[in-house]
């Protein structure tokens, strides 16, 4: 039965994982995200449903984990936070070019290098513009709340299998860490192995019978021309996540002569930068991608003949604001407003960035 | 005696296993890889686990081994092959896995994969081929390359003062609580053809029985990198290799 719970972001990961029938966790510690590895060693799962759970030796090592898992068509997932998630991505585009479905957690905080244990969103071109080498997209899902990090969960497998492609959950510091309520779903069991092998038999590893060809789990092709195939695949598969999976969520558009555009925690900001602005008279929305990426570009452009002006908000330098600029094709001025670092920019600070930005500049 | 009155079951003594594909290695000529993989399909067959059997692929010269065995084979990143098996050992508790690795593989850029799945005792053999160079690539210094021995990277032969002495790490996988057995094998000749295949079914035995990790190393050849004949590469292994590498089992528990 579904049920009201106090949780953090994080938690509400673990929980969400053992509730949707996810079969197996990999993970290795870092901060901000370690409470989703901690929960799950807390709750055992494997009494309960049977999932299996890891503390790996590396990222490196998690990630691969993962890669097996996912060759035998089970549901399998691991989180990190930014550092760890950059060790992640030789196991992540190798997972790309296998056609393997899974599911990647990044609570992101500041960077580069070391950086700061505080939230950022600095790896947007990472998630989005393929973190590893060769030509590969993630499904990047951005949850604003804590509900949203439980109920990604399950939109990510089920996106992950449905695509053969991995997901990833990008989230941050905030999100992670702070508490809300969520409602938590209905217990799914996990796929037998029966039921697995019923679904993706025809590609997981799953013992070979004498009734089918061996399966291989591969992202190797020396043959030039078969690999620009497979690549051209990938593209076609891409242009349909594209086409199919956008998702966005519009707040005070309708009457908008200014819009902010921000994602996660930064979209909590600019919900309340809308409130302080309309109050000073004006007129602002909210347009919050849920989806990094396929982004959801023809939704900007809809909003050219209406607004003036755009303001990209986000805890980075500026990234995700190329991709708006990309959208606008320079037909409305486009700034980008963000701290870095860890620091949260205040509701105030939105405001008088679109003031000074896009209204006066 | 017509050749009708020959070609007869009960004359059968030898038929090459349904487990080995029929297409055309890739190794060189006179490679211990091929040796290996045939042994090991024989193995697979005779214990009849073929519907049970997940292989996991280096990268180096075997990467395409998936190419000539009928079984469920992954495709490892370099060195995560310890890693990816770990996740179908602990998926699929029931079933038969293994890796089969090479020196760079396994001892160079893999070496915290294999020595914690090892660590943990994850039920699965480990196929170590150890030939003190990397193959595939054309020839460079592996992790096992023996002192003074010439390669693409160290064409003066490997000063141990720059990079090291040869890295002996089935020694140090053999002190690992998770593993049941390690030994040291070769495959240059009949008997020792005999021996490995007794290891090889020993480690498959163990990982049915959930015993923890069996891990064989195979002292190999690689003519091409080494720059020697077949014959010359094998005379030159027992000759320097084994030295240094000895045979035999180190753990049998």
């Amino acid at each position: 039965m579904a049920e009201l719970k106090l949780m953090k972001g994080n938690e509400a990961i673990a929980e969400a994982a053992i509730r949707c029938g996810c079969d197996g966790y990999f993970g290795y510690p870092i901060t901000p995200q370690s409470e989703v590895m901690e929960t799950l060693m807390a709750r055992k799962p494997w009494e309960e449903t049977g999932m299996v759970v890891l503390q790996a030796e590396s990222e490196v090592a998690a990630i691969n984990m993962v890669y097996g898992g996912a060759g035998c068509g089970k549901k399998v997932m691991t989180s990190s936070s930014s550092p760890g998630v950059s060790l992640k991505q030789e196991g992540i585009t190798y997972i790309a070019g296998a056609e393997l479905p899974c599911l990647v957690v990044n609570v992101v905080r500041g960077g580069p290098g070391l950086g700061t244990i505080q939230p950022a969103q600095s790896d947007y071109f990472q998630a989005t513009k393929g973190g590893g080498h060769g030509d590969y997209r993630l499904i990047v899902l951005a949850p604003a709340s804590v509900q949203e990090m439980y109920d990604f969960v399950e939109l990510g497998f089920d996106l992950a299998f449905k695509y053969r492609n991995p997901v990833q959950i990008q989230s941050d510091g905030v999100i992670g860490q702070m508490m809300e309520k969520v409602t938590v779903g209905d217990f799914k069991p996990r796929l037998t192995n029966e039921e697995v092998i019923k679904r993706y038999g025809s590609w997981a590893t799953t013992g070979k019978p004498a009734s089918r060809e061996r399966n291989i789990i591969t992202s190797l092709d020396l043959d030039a021309y078969r690999q620009e195939q497979f690549n051209l695949k990938l593209q076609r598969k891409y242009k349909e996540i594209e086409e199919k999976e956008v998702r966005f969520e519009k707040i005070a558009c309708d009457d908008a002569d200014y819009l902010l555009v921000a994602y996660g925690s930064s979209s909590r900001i600019c919900q309340k930068a809308i409130e302080i602005a309309r109050e000073k008279g004006i007129k602002v929305g909210l347009l919050r991608p849920i989806t990094l990426f396929p982004y959801p570009t023809k939704a900007i452009q809809a909003m050219l003949g209406q607004v003036k002006g755009i303001l990209a908000v986000e805890m980075s330098a500026g990234q995700m604001v190329e991709d708006v600029r990309l959208a606008v094709e320079g037909k409305v001025k486009v700034q980008h407003y963000g701290r870095m670092g860890g620091v949260i920019p205040t509701p105030n600070e939105v405001v008088k960035a679109l003031e000074e930005q896009i209204i006066k500049g | 005696m017509d050749i009708k009155d020959i070609i007869k079951e009960e004359n059968l003594v030898y038929s090459k296993t349904k487990v080995l594909t029929d297409n055309i290695m890739h190794y060189c000529p006179g490679c211990t890889h091929g040796v290996v993989h045939k042994i090991l399909a024989e193995v697979i067959d005779e214990l009849n686990i073929q519907e049970k059997t997940i292989g996991v692929t280096p990268v180096g010269c075997a990467v395409l081994a998936y190419n000539y065995l009928h079984i469920d084979w992954q495709e490892a990143a370099h060195g995560r092959a310890p890693a990816v098996a770990t996740a179908i050992n602990r998926l699929y508790p029931e079933k038969y896995v293994f890796t089969y690795q090479g020196d760079g593989d396994l001892a160079s850029i893999g070496a915290a994969e294999i020595i914690h799945a090892c660590n943990r005792g994850e039920k699965m053999m480990v196929i170590f081929i150890n030939n003190g160079i990397y193959g595939m690539t054309g020839g460079q210094m592996a992790p096992t390359t023996l002192e003074g021995m010439p390669t693409a990277t160290s064409p003066y032969g490997r000063d141990v003062k720059m990079t090291g002495q040869p890295l002996k790490i089935t020694e140090l996988i053999a002190q690992l609580p998770g593993t049941c057995y390690v030994t040291r094998q070769a495959a240059h000749t009949p008997a020792a053809v005999r021996k490995l295949k007794k290891a090889i079914t020993k480690a498959l035995e163990n990982t049915g029985k959930k015993k923890g990790t069996s891990f064989i190393e195979v002292v190999s050849t690689c003519n091409s990198g080494w720059k020697l004949s077949p014959v010359k590469s094998n005379e030159w292994m027992v000759e320097h290799m084994f030295p240094y590498y000895p045979l035999g089992d180190m753990k049998d528990e």
